[in-house]
């Protein structure tokens, strides 16, 4: 089980109370489409992304993304019991989408990114490490359940 | 991974908006490095890694200024940067996977004090540049 400070999971709620899920979830995973293009690899079935204005107006992309950091939030609200929380995802990730778990690294770091750029000298670095932290555990958690 | 004429300008276009700040920005990239990794610190044990350290920011000034230099001479970063490859190699020999965690947070540094600069495209460009002066750096340890 991994274990949080209190002040670990005090910047976790207090940057995540401020977040626009919908907005920075299509942000996140937008730049993960257009920063690592390998990454459309799973997406062949959104449409248009073939540059980066359509990537960032693709419907599907806007809504996939707002789907994935609203599963985050669902760590943030089990932080003591995250791999719990996504055993089910994780299966998922690995049987039916086939999904390298790298690919939820490359996110987690996109996120961070988005974060930093919305939240500027907010984003302490104490902030940007319980971040880290915690984008690694959700990242290890939906890798857990791989074989 | 090639860096194409739209990457180098991006880039180029970067390093001119950092400006003068560029020195401020490497210390505080390798501050947020050694807080977010620990690990990172290991190759460090000389220093005085505390908040505000001296040594901490005449590194940061000297990291800075070689990403400066990559950036002037960004058709030819292996040439530019030939005598800093040598010295990761043979003396510092800093594992690669490091190279990757000082590029991520240069770029959290750059989202934090330019964020309407960092466009999706430019982040793309300056991610790929961080790469390849990794690849640089690391090109001669075997």
């Amino acid at each position: 089980m991994v274990h949080w400070s209190a002040e670990e999971k005090q910047l976790i709620a207090s940057v995540w109370s401020k977040v626009n899920v919908e907005e920075c979830g299509a942000e996140a995973l937008a730049r993960l489409l257009i920063v690592y293009p390998w990454t459309q690899r799973f997406f062949a079935s959104f449409g248009n992304l073939s540059s980066p204005t359509a990537i960032l107006g693709n419907p599907k992309v806007r809504a996939h993304g707002k789907k994935v950091l609203t599963s985050f939030g669902e760590a943030i609200k089990n932080l003591d019991n995250i791999k719990a929380t996504y055993a089910k995802l994780s299966e998922l990730h690995c049987d039916k989408l086939h999904v390298d778990p790298e690919n939820f690294r490359l996110l987690g770091d996109i996120l961070i990114i988005v974060l930093a750029s919305h939240f500027a000298r907010d984003f302490t670095p104490a902030c940007q490490f319980a971040w880290q932290k915690l984008v690694s555990v959700v990242a290890h958690a939906l890798a857990r359940k791989y074989h | 991974m090639v860096l194409s004429g739209n990457d180098k300008t991006n880039v180029k276009n970067v390093f001119t908006k950092i400006g003068g700040h560029a020195e401020d920005y490497g210390t505080e990239t390798l501050e947020r490095m050694f807080t977010t990794y620990p690990q990172t610190k290991t190759y460090f044990p000389h220093f005085d890694l505390t908040h505000g350290s001296a040594q901490v920011k005449a590194h940061g000034k000297k990291v800075a200024g070689a990403l400066v230099e990559a950036a002037n001479h960004i058709d030819d970063i292996a040439g530019a940067l030939s005598k800093l490859s040598d010295l990761h190699a043979q003396k510092l020999r800093v594992d690669p996977v490091n190279f990757k965690l000082l590029g991520h947070c240069f770029l959290v540094v750059v989202a934090i004090h330019h964020p309407t600069l960092l466009t999706p495209e430019v982040h793309a460009s300056l991610d790929k540049f961080m790469c390849a002066v990794g690849n640089v750096l690391t090109a001669k340890y075997r």
